[in-house]
């Protein structure tokens, strides 16, 4: 086997790894997924895991980097179109609430693992470190949303916690069962909320 | 051998780059190296009737002040033919100052007639084609004395000069006003300063510095040989750009916090994500005054 093929092989076992363990923690707990967990589960030894990541820790950080990425990357695509503000809150509210409903682990480990054991991320994911893929994307939507002259200039985190304060909320309460309505019954409504509050 | 002879002539101006020149520290060791025909305040053997009267040669011309083409008379003649008349017979012609390079402040005045001599902002104005196989570019408001003399003096020995296509040696404008300067932890670190007259702090986000994507060697052959303005805590006005002068200095116009413009070159996503990186971080050192940190 080429050296080129053996590190694809690698990366794709890699991006496996961080898929279930994301799902375990997501659903379990953080603290109550243990490594021969995720090893029995990806049906491979606990000693082949460790050389694709060292610790429980370090697969964490990685995770949120991952999650990050593609929430980024999903939020760059509407970024480099050349729809109104309004409209992009409107995709990506859209493509928050789906991630939610077919991907909700990605959105859960954010809110009940990356946001509640700071412990394990105060080392190597302070602040913004391991977000910025997604927060990039964030700044880019409002730096646009301001220039030309849609939105309101205001500062940052008084928008951003807004926005993602918002669809963050109402992630939790679909993941608690409390909202009555399918979460996508709700896409319209809260799309132009946020786009009232944030408006020039 | 003769001596290149060097004519100093004005259009539209301040005498701004003119006495700036005057505060070379070696200023007539550089002169030294030509005959100076004419220059509007030192002394020659020529008067402005004769230049005028085109009773003069020329090799090396300097040009200062903004253009107009018809209109900016001085002793009842029009500037422009005069200045046209040398320009031809040059052999280089440098414009100094922004005014002649690309129209500066006095462009503000009537915008759509006052230009610089072969630019018009970045645009090539009609006398482009004619000189810009001798033309030098050196804006700045005012220039520093030393990147004329830089010039002059490869000019005198016979060096050929690296331009860029605004016609700016590269060896003085491939450089942005932010390198070298005294500041540049802060703006790696993203800590702003807090107030005029301190030491401490990046005067990017707060100030209106246009250092980051200012071209210009204001921090590496320093000014008076001593300082700069950002080094002394004045943000940098990019008085050296085809754009100047701005509106609302001293203010960094951001949207949501995020600065309208970039430094030179570099692209939004990645200022941001680095921002966003620095910015989780708190240094203990760059929250105190420089004299008192002491680990």
């Amino acid at each position: 086997m080429s050296i080129l093929k053996i590190a694809e092989k690698k990366a794709l076992k890699r991006e496996s790894i961080i898929q279930t363990a994301l799902q375990l923690f997501a659903s379990q707990g953080f603290h109550k997924t243990t490594i021969p967990d995720i090893a029995k589960k990806l049906k491979m030894s606990v000693g082949n895991l460790y050389n694709y990541f060292a610790s429980k820790d370090i697969l964490a950080k990685e995770i949120i980097k991952y999650t990050s990425e593609s929430l980024g990357t999903k939020i760059r695509e509407v970024n480099d179109t050349d729809a109104s503000s309004e409209e992009k809150i409107h995709q990506i509210v859209t493509l928050y609430f789906t991630m939610a409903k077919e991907k909700p682990e990605m959105i859960e480990y954010f809110l009940r693992v990356y946001l509640s054991n700071r412990e394990v991320f105060n080392d190597g994911c302070e602040g913004m470190i391991c977000v910025s893929g997604f927060i990039t994307e964030i700044m880019i939507f409002f730096d646009d949303g301001v220039s030309s002259g849609e939105l309101r200039d205001q500062d940052f985190f008084s928008a951003f916690g807004l926005f993602m304060g918002y669809l963050g909320g109402m992630v939790f309460l679909k993941g608690e069962d409390v909202l009555p309505q399918e979460i996508e019954f709700y896409i319209d409504d809260i799309s132009r909320n946020i786009y009232n509050a944030l408006k020039a | 051998m003769s001596k290149p002879k060097l004519l100093w002539l004005q259009s539209i101006s301040c005498n701004g780059n003119a006495h700036s020149f005057l505060n070379h520290p070696e200023l007539f060791s550089i002169l030294a190296h030509f005959e100076l025909i004419y220059h509007p305040i030192l002394e020659t053997n020529y008067s402005l009737e004769d230049i005028i009267k085109k009773r003069v040669e020329c090799n090396v011309l300097i040009l200062e002040g903004s253009f107009v083409q018809e209109g900016f008379l001085k002793a009842g003649v029009e500037v422009s033919s005069v200045i046209e008349y040398y320009a031809k017979r040059a052999k280089d012609i440098i414009t100094v100052g922004t005014c002649a390079t690309f129209g500066g402040i006095f462009k503000q005045k009537e915008p759509d007639k006052i230009s610089g001599f072969a630019f018009d902002i970045e645009e090539k104005t009609t006398r482009y084609e004619a000189y810009a196989s001798k033309l030098i570019s050196l804006p700045g408001c005012p220039i520093h004395p030393r990147w004329l003399s830089f010039v002059l003096l490869m000019i005198a020995n016979g060096k050929k000069l690296e331009i860029d296509r605004l016609h700016r040696p590269v060896e003085l404008y491939g450089y942005t006003v932010h390198m070298g300067c005294t500041r540049n932890e802060y703006f790696e670190w993203k800590v702003d300063a807090k107030n005029f007259g301190l030491k401490e702090g990046c005067l990017f986000y707060e100030q209106g510095c246009q250092a980051p994507f200012t071209r210009g060697s204001c921090n590496k052959i320093l000014w008076n040989d001593t300082s700069s303005k950002t080094r002394v805590g004045t943000p940098c006005f990019g008085c050296t750009e085809a754009t100047f002068p701005q509106s609302s200095l001293f203010f960094t116009k951001t949207n949501m916090g995020i600065p309208a413009k970039m430094p030179l070159g570099v692209p939004r996503r990645a200022y941001l994500t680095l921002t966003g990186v620095t910015k989780s971080f708190k240094i203990k050192r760059f929250s105190q005054r420089l004299l008192e940190y002491d680990e």
